[in-house]
């Protein structure tokens, strides 16, 4: 079972509905006891990286996926999700994130040509930097769905897949049992759904 | 890079997918769900549902329709119409909408973009203009492109992005459904104005039109409905053309 972390940040429908389109069977909960006994964790988030860093420390679950990770429990953040695995956010502000991956998340704007739009909203190109099982269902060059003004960096190590958006946007990154993806795998079609798939099979 | 779009709009009355010309006409055509899988499998990069249900009552067969959809397709939806309030925000959000697009209700109350974009995010509040020459003017019709507002759309354009649209829908009355190319003249003028991401809608007819849209660089998306609905135009037919001549699409 997947349990898909409920916070207060995002909305869950599409999730739980691509996942169980799979055949997955997952779970929408806060519950920690549930999260702690569930095979697979999934942290997605949309909004502002200070309130859901917030609303993951107020209710105790950055200490769980601390201890969930260090485990070695999969865990996949997506978008916000993501961002949230690593050390701090410069998102409106310096905050601290949940630490699981090492680097920092930035904005796109000054790092990227002024006449490339932000956000950064639309189908974009996986390039496969590493090998990883996590890819056994997708091929290189497949388009998934980004949407998002922040991005990380000085996370090369962990990076499995970059997109080319004016600079190298990490897409997929993996440290242990942690993954992240800046797109949406649950809104880019079928290869998305095939990440998805590949996850809960890790 | 990000690819260009190809959106077919779904105009859903009363829980049925429905198409008309100029605004009129209005014809039966298919099942909201039947026609999102269609169009899922054939390569849509994104869907856009269209609420033109008349009555309150009937309301709620646009949101389970959404909901079903939203349950067993996997792309990006943009749902519009009867958006008035944050409320109406929130339905069709909590139906598994990823963008909301808002019109008349926009019109009606200008502070309704900068709330919903507070509350959700710019990537979450879409424009939708319908707009129509007026005595050498761009203007802004309300109500279905019924009533002329007087408002000029550029200005319009540019304020909608300014109170935190991530995105517009430039639709064109003078084109739609006509089916002789978008109305590159009205696009240019808005995209130059603009940096948010532009979607064409009104008047593509054929493939070539899509491609002289894109090579006029003046949108990031073109939308159409019956085309497509009608099987006119297959998508996955243009998305190859258009990447055969330079455009990235994602195939």
């Amino acid at each position: 079972m997947i349990a898909i972390i409920d916070y207060g940040c995002g909305n869950l429908f599409s999730l739980s509905s691509s996942l169980r389109s799979l055949g997955i069977e997952c779970k929408i909960t806060g519950d920690k006891a549930e999260i702690a006994a569930a095979d697979k964790i999934i942290l997605p988030g949309v909004g502002a990286f200070g309130d859901a860093a917030k609303k993951l420390r107020d209710c105790g679950m950055d200490k769980l996926l601390r201890s969930l990770a260090a485990e070695g429990k999969p865990i996949l953040g997506i978008c916000l999700g993501m961002q949230l695995l690593f050390e701090k956010s410069f998102e409106y502000g310096a905050h601290a994130g949940l630490g699981l991956i090492k680097g920092y998340v930035g904005p796109l704007e000054g790092h990227i040509p002024n006449n490339l739009k932000i956000p950064h909203m639309g189908w974009n190109k996986l390039n496969l930097v590493k090998d990883d099982p996590i890819f056994k269902y997708i091929t290189p060059g497949d388009y998934m769905y980004f949407v998002h003004s922040f991005y990380a960096r000085d996370c090369m190590e962990s990076t499995l897949a970059l997109a080319e958006y004016g600079a190298a946007v990490p897409a997929v990154v993996r440290s242990g049992s942690v993954y992240g993806m800046q797109f949406h795998p649950e809104k880019s079609g079928s290869k998305g759904l095939a990440l998805l798939k590949a996850f809960s099979e890790i | 890079m990000i690819t260009k779009r190809i959106i077919p709009c779904l105009d859903v009355r009363n829980g049925r997918v429905v198409k008309g010309v100029n605004f009129e006409g209005i014809q039966d055509v298919a099942s909201p769900v039947e026609l999102a899988h269609f169009y899922n499998d054939s390569g849509a990069d994104e869907l856009v549902f269209y609420d033109i249900t008349a009555s309150f009552e009937n309301r709620s067969l646009f949101t389970d329709a959404l909901k079903q959809v939203a349950g067993e397709i996997f792309i990006p939806l943009t749902v519009g119409g009867g958006i008035n309030t944050l409320d109406d925000f929130d339905r069709v959000l909590k139906c598994g909408a990823d963008k909301v697009s808002v019109n008349s209700g926009a019109i009606n109350d200008p502070s309704l973009i900068e709330r919903a974009a507070k509350k959700y995010g710019d990537q979450c509040v879409v424009l939708s203009m319908d707009i129509k020459r007026v005595d050498g003017k761009f203007h802004v019709f309300s109500k279905g492109g019924r009533i002329d507002t007087g408002i000029d759309a550029l200005e319009w354009a540019k304020r909608g992005e300014n109170s935190g649209a991530g995105e517009l829908v430039v639709n064109s009355i003078d084109t739609d459904g006509v089916k002789q190319g978008f109305d590159i003249e009205m696009l240019q003028k808005i995209s130059d104005l603009v940096t948010i991401p532009v979607i064409a809608s009104g008047g593509a007819g054929k493939k070539e039109d899509f491609l002289e849209l894109f090579r006029a660089n003046c949108a990031d998306a073109g939308l159409a409905a019956s085309i497509f609905h009608f099987k006119e135009v297959d998508i996955m037919d243009l998305k190859r053309y258009l990447n055969n001549n330079n455009i990235e699409m994602r195939i």
